[in-house]
């Protein structure tokens, strides 16, 4: 198990630092970089005080090298200007807009990205699980074709026009909160339970919406493999047996239908993850979502390729956790690795 | 066995004797295939695998539905500019969100064919929104196959044919009008385009990727294999909305509108391919190992025609499959970005670009017809889904 564990952390890591090659590399695609954007505008501007400062700041972000150097800096493999400082030594490096450390820009945002799409992720296995097993055990009856419609019209729908429609209507017939992620009183406040209570009563409309279409599509997968389980002989055997249909359904067949459901974090994460982007932007969530749009709107590119790797460092993390869970619930997996 | 035709089951079946001891002949004369015929139980799928799969594809009602709908829609798509009854860009500020107007057949009992009641607009300024009032008194008849609005048929040909034109004087917003008195249900027509051929584009990007990168894996194994088994791995869990927004951020804001729209397929179908990539890889080392393509060896067949006939073919349905899932996925990015303000840019249109006016929620309360796009957007998406299912029961028609 351990050596397992060892195995998948160390290829993570591995993923982890290909992707930030990869995300470092399109941040820098659009032409230019926001400094010298600014230098430009204050050359037109005739103030050369401040182009001499831009110059400087060019300098010191070692925007001046080429693109790998760049790039391990950022990394921290290489001593920047200031000595060894990058991603490595937790230093998040500098967002321009804002004119302070990245870390301090995003602060708190971090932590409501991780809640909200953990709740997501609850809400989707949450419904998916008794509703997918209900729709197998009476394939055909009147929760299936339910259930089987709602899928469908959760995975047609975008996202976010779903979250404009549960917006308006939750908020006119339900009064729950209408945009962001706490009262405006609560925010930059120390943790406290008002605090808490109040963000969870702002997670509803965001955790439907962004779990709607996972859950269809899980919901869809269970039915499957449980209505696979289902005709199976010992199925038979226990209902002749005489166990009571509960039974008969939860204690086999279920757990052994529940294995790819786990296994399905992987894909459903990085799906997640990017759907509450886009529906973070429409709600106005304090997440990641709206600061990577301004950012990439700005070209503040430290800012944009941190987040990107945040994001993508999220789902691998999402990853690893359904493959220890998967190898903890099967242990084909679990011994798979070592060699006969 | 396929070649058969069903009567073949007919005669030469030797009746099962009542008594095992007694002698029995049987009169008919000896039908040799008759020992080696196990299809008789299913003669079903003794037809040529193509009418099975025809078949049984028409029997999923929702897909052929779905099927004809798009191809409906799909055929529309050159002919956009004689459809709409308005320009795409064209701007009426007399009718600044005006709302939809109903097509009538009969005022005050008589019959006059189609037409609209004209409307007039009113500034109500205790709550800043338009008012319309509907003039029931003179009716103003639609015209069909009409000269109207000029445009540039396929930004080629000069052209002022219509299908449908409003009335003389009058206007035709069948969907309502927006923000700039444009004509919502013209926009959508022409919005079609773009939001439809977005899909093509990125899935043969895709396509050509997958299939290249899987082939050359399940093909060569080895470290090829290895590679591009990692460079899946890294794709598929970058979270595609957040790349899909910095690529298309890298457009330049110069371009032209249709290399905006082609660069923005392009970057839709550059985060596609791991699925299909995965899925030729995986069918190709199964299919290798099958006992038709070893049977086919031992006959002498060339690879060639191996390749040709057994393996293509049996591929080709998993990938229409999928295919035909991944274009909703990439309608739905396309109308997202636009959303976002980070794909196609106006004066493009296209339904993400016109939902983008939707965005902010007094709009969809007072004039919720600015956000009709919703519709086709959920109903191809939908179309697609029922098609990919209808078509992958179907491709396996022996289960």
């Amino acid at each position: 198990m351990i050596r397992y564990l060892i195995r998948r952390v160390m290829t993570m890591a591995v993923t982890l630092a290909i992707v930030s090659a990869l995300v470092f590399f399109i941040i820098n695609l659009p032409p230019g970089d926001f400094l010298s954007n600014q230098i430009a505008e204050l050359q037109a501007q005739g103030e050369s005080a401040s182009v001499a400062k831009a110059e400087f700041l060019r300098a010191q972000y070692s925007l001046d090298q080429p693109l790998w150097m760049q790039y391990l800096i950022w990394l921290g493999a290489v001593p920047g200007p200031d000595g060894y400082s990058g991603l490595l030594q937790g230093d998040w490096g500098w967002s321009f807009e804002f004119d302070q450390p990245v870390s301090e820009v995003l602060g708190e945002t971090l932590w409501l990205t991780v809640i909200v799409n953990l709740s997501a992720m609850l809400f989707i296995y949450a419904v998916s699980l008794p509703l997918g097993t209900i729709a197998a055990v009476r394939a055909g009856g009147v929760t299936d074709y339910t259930v089987a419609f709602v899928g469908y019209l959760g995975l047609a729908t975008p996202n976010f026009l779903l979250a404009l429609i549960l917006l308006y209507y939750g908020e006119r017939y339900l009064g729950l909160p209408i945009g962001g992620l706490m009262d405006e009183q609560f925010e930059g406040e120390p943790f406290s339970f008002a605090k808490l209570k109040s963000i969870l009563a702002h997670l509803v409309v965001p955790t439907i919406v962004i779990g709607t279409a996972g859950t269809a599509a899980m919901i869809r997968r269970l039915r499957a493999n449980l209505l696979d389980e289902l005709g199976k002989p010992y199925v038979t055997t226990a209902k002749a047996k005489g166990l009571s249909s509960t039974r008969r359904v939860v204690k086999y067949p279920l757990r052994a239908a529940l294995n790819p459901f786990v296994a399905d974090i992987g894909n459903l994460l990085p799906s997640l993850v990017s759907g509450s982007v886009l529906v973070s932007v429409v709600l106005s969530l304090p997440t990641l979502g709206p600061a990577l749009l301004a950012a990439l709107r700005s070209q503040d590119h430290y800012l944009a390729g941190f987040i990107l790797l945040f994001v993508s460092a999220l789902t691998l993390a999402g990853m690893l956790v359904s493959d220890i869970l998967l190898a903890i619930l099967d242990p084909r997996i679990r011994f798979g690795g070592r060699g006969r | 066995m396929k070649e058969h035709g069903t009567d073949m089951m007919e005669g030469g079946r030797a009746p099962s004797p009542i008594d095992p001891n007694a002698r029995y002949m049987d009169g008919a004369a000896y039908d040799p295939d008759a020992d080696t015929d196990v299809g008789g139980a299913r003669p079903d799928l003794d037809m040529p695998t193509g009418r099975l799969i025809r078949r049984r594809f028409l029997k999923h009602r929702l897909a052929v539905v779905s099927a004809l709908f798009l191809g409906f829609l799909y055929l529309c798509i050159p002919f956009v500019e004689l459809i709409a009854p308005y320009g795409a860009n064209q701007r009426d500020a007399q009718h600044l969100y005006a709302p939809p107007q109903g097509i009538h057949l009969f005022h005050e009992g008589s019959f006059v064919g189609p037409f609209v009641y004209p409307t007039t607009a009113t500034a109500d300024l205790e709550n800043f929104q338009w008012t319309y009032v509907e003039d029931r008194e003179t009716p103003q008849k639609l015209r069909f196959f009409c000269l109207g609005e000029p445009y540039k048929f396929w930004g080629l040909i000069d052209g002022r044919f219509h299908f449908v034109c409003p009335p003389e004087d009058g206007t035709l917003f069948l969907l309502g009008a927006d923000r700039l008195g444009r004509d919502v249900l013209s926009r959508l027509i022409y919005g079609m385009r773009i939001s439809l051929t977005v899909g093509l584009i990125g899935i043969t990007i895709s396509l050509l990727i997958g299939v290249t990168l899987g082939g050359v894996a399940g093909y060569f194994g080895g470290w090829v294999d290895a590679a591009v088994q990692r460079a899946i791995e890294v794709i598929r869990s970058l979270p595609e909305l957040p790349i899909w927004l910095a690529l298309s951020a890298a457009v330049p804001p110069q371009w032209s509108p249709v290399s905006v729209f082609l660069m923005i397929s392009i970057i839709l179908g550059l985060l596609d391919w791991p699925g299909l990539a995965r899925a030729v890889r995986s069918k190709l080392l199964s299919l290798r190992e099958e006992e038709f393509v070893r049977a086919a060896e031992l006959i002498g067949a060339s690879p060639q025609r191996i390749i040709r006939t057994h393996l293509i073919p049996n591929f080709m349905s998993h990938i229409v499959v999928s295919a035909s899932l991944s274009i909703p996925a990439m309608i739905l990015g396309e109308t997202a970005l636009s959303f976002l303000g980070l794909g196609l840019r106006p004066p493009a249109v296209s339904w993400g670009v016109m939902l983008n006016d939707a965005q902010d929620l007094t709009v969809i309360e007072f004039y919720p017809w600015v956000a009709s796009a919703m519709v086709p957007v959920i109903l191809v998406v939908l179309a697609f889904n029922f098609l990919g299912d209808g078509l992958r029961d179907a491709m396996d028609p022996y289960t």
